[in-house]
């Protein structure tokens, strides 16, 4: 097989397979760690006392452990938490799901430890940004009679949002990349392709090369997306340059 | 600057419109505000001086029950913020408005939307009906020509005038001012000075914070010095600073040696 033939036939497309397959896995993993980071966020900022707690746990274990060891263990550590409960539940007659539901799919597995891991990370700036806010802005709400839902929604929510952007859009595309992470629990996606391909013809080169342009395309998308965003909620003497 | 005739102030005949009631307020273990009272009747412009640390600041925000006082009660026309509760203090902040040292405009915001802001979100204004009574709160305080333009591209005097307009926009019973132009360049100053004797001329009653006492002494009402805490002498601006034995006199004095301000 020449070289293009290997390209045209076998490479591209591999690896658009996988690309559909790591974008099915980062897109709700990105969706849903901003979602977990701002709620994550907010209670650490302006919580209660043990909700902060909780939370702070929360972050110290999933910042503070590799992502390969708690992806490894939501897919192949919870199946034996699920044995240990079915053999207490079992002989109590619950139904088969109430521990068959702690083994993870691979694909299920993915998107939970980079939703939880990624929220971890998103948190930490949301609530940089957050606490950042003057204390002067809330004064001035509440001086107007603002109640503190509404000081949060009208207020903290939309200036915190500019503040965290920026780190926010770079733990988005950290996650891009460690999505490939998820070819240790079995999933084909772009560098698991990559890899098996590799491996077959024996053409590491190659593939690596073409898997690694993959991602920068991906990541250039994600920097246009966040470039975008940023110059839309661009406020003059908020400490976002116009770029792009 | 024309003062109003002395003693007769509109509306001086009924309740005060504020009394503020033994007002005690103790932060971080130290007493800041020792057993003040003070009231304002409907129209009065009154004013604090007094040495920093004297708890002028902390006065004014417990008169708004930014901080709620230790001890003692606000009464706004007869209703009291310490039987409001709770859940009704951001009712009785709405009918107050403040204008702060450093502004506190907020970031995010046209100056339009600064002042419409609270219209929309605590008054439920529809945004078109906000978005034009805000361009009029602009207009009044000259600054209709700036409505697009964010804190961060307009002057500070601009700035504190914007915050007047959004604070006005509320249509409070009274305004108090903390040092409104002591954070602004001498040139700018003025511009902020007229639009507080605008308001003054136009009835608003106002308790304000401030060393501006040459501004002060035609304008106002009555002067409240305050140190340690407490009030200390309280009078018509002509009467204290006639009086060379006043503390108030002799502390305006050495204010004007120090600034040349008069």
């Amino acid at each position: 097989m020449d070289t293009w033939e290997f390209y045209t036939e076998k490479l591209i497309p591999a690896l658009n397979e996988g690309l559909w397959m790591s974008v099915l896995i980062i897109v709700p993993s990105a969706a849903l760690g901003v979602l977990i980071g701002v709620l994550a966020g907010a209670g650490r900022a302006a919580g209660p006392p043990w909700l902060r707690r909780v939370l702070d746990l929360y972050v110290s274990v999933f910042r503070g452990t590799p992502l390969v060891v708690q992806l490894t263990m939501w897919y192949y550590g919870l199946p034996g938490v699920s044995r240990f409960l079915g053999s207490i539940l079992g002989p109590m007659g619950l139904p088969e799901f109430t521990w068959r539901f702690l083994v993870l799919s691979p694909y299920v597995a993915s998107v939970v430890a980079f939703t939880l891991c990624s929220g971890a990370y998103q948190s930490e700036y949301i609530r940089g940004a957050i606490l950042s806010i003057r204390k002067g802005q809330f004064q001035a709400a509440k001086s107007l009679g603002f109640t503190d839902s509404q000081t949060f929604w009208s207020i903290t929510a939309p200036v915190a949002m500019r503040r965290a952007l920026h780190g926010c859009g770079n733990e988005i595309i950290y996650l891009i990349k460690y999505s490939s992470l998820a070819l240790l629990v079995t999933i084909q996606e772009l560098t698991g392709k990559s890899n098996a391909l590799a491996s077959f013809y024996f053409r590491p080169l190659e593939c690596y090369l073409l898997t690694a342009l993959y991602y920068l395309a991906l990541v250039s998308l994600a920097t246009f997306f966040l470039r975008w965003l940023e110059n839309r909620l661009r406020v003059p003497g908020m400490g976002m340059a116009k770029t792009g | 600057m024309t003062g109003r005739p002395e003693g007769s102030p509109p509306g001086a005949a009924g309740p005060p419109l504020m009394e503020a009631r033994n007002i005690t307020k103790i932060l971080g273990g130290k007493l800041i505000l020792d057993d003040v009272s003070l009231s304002l009747n409907r129209g009065e412009f009154k004013v604090l001086i007094g040495p920093s640390g004297s708890g002028k600041s902390t006065l004014l925000q417990c008169v708004h029950f930014l901080l709620i006082p230790d001890g003692g009660d606000v009464l706004l026309e007869g209703a009291s913020a310490v039987e409001m509760g709770h859940k009704n203090v951001c009712a009785f902040r709405r009918e107050i408005g403040m204008i702060f040292q450093d502004f506190n405009l907020f970031d995010h915001l046209t100056a339009r939307d600064n002042v419409a802001i609270a219209l929309r979100k605590v008054k439920k204004v529809p945004k078109a009906a906000a978005m034009a009574r805000a361009m009029g709160e602009l207009e009044r305080v000259g600054l209709a020509d700036k409505a697009g333009l964010y804190p961060a591209q307009l002057s500070g005097g601009q700035k504190q005038r914007v915050s007047i307009a959004r604070a006005m926009a509320m249509e409070p019973k009274l305004m108090l001012l903390d040092e409104p132009t002591s954070a602004l360049d001498p040139e700018l100053i003025g511009e902020v000075l007229n639009v507080i004797a605008n308001l003054a001329r136009g009835g608003m009653t106002m308790l304000m914070v401030t060393h501006q006492i040459g501004f002060a002494r035609h304008l106002v009402n009555e002067i409240n010095f305050m140190e340690d805490g407490r009030i200390i002498e309280r009078g018509h601006p002509e009467a204290l600073l006639a009086d060379p034995a006043s503390r108030t006199a002799t502390f305006c004095s050495r204010l004007s040696e120090l600034t040349g301000n008069q």
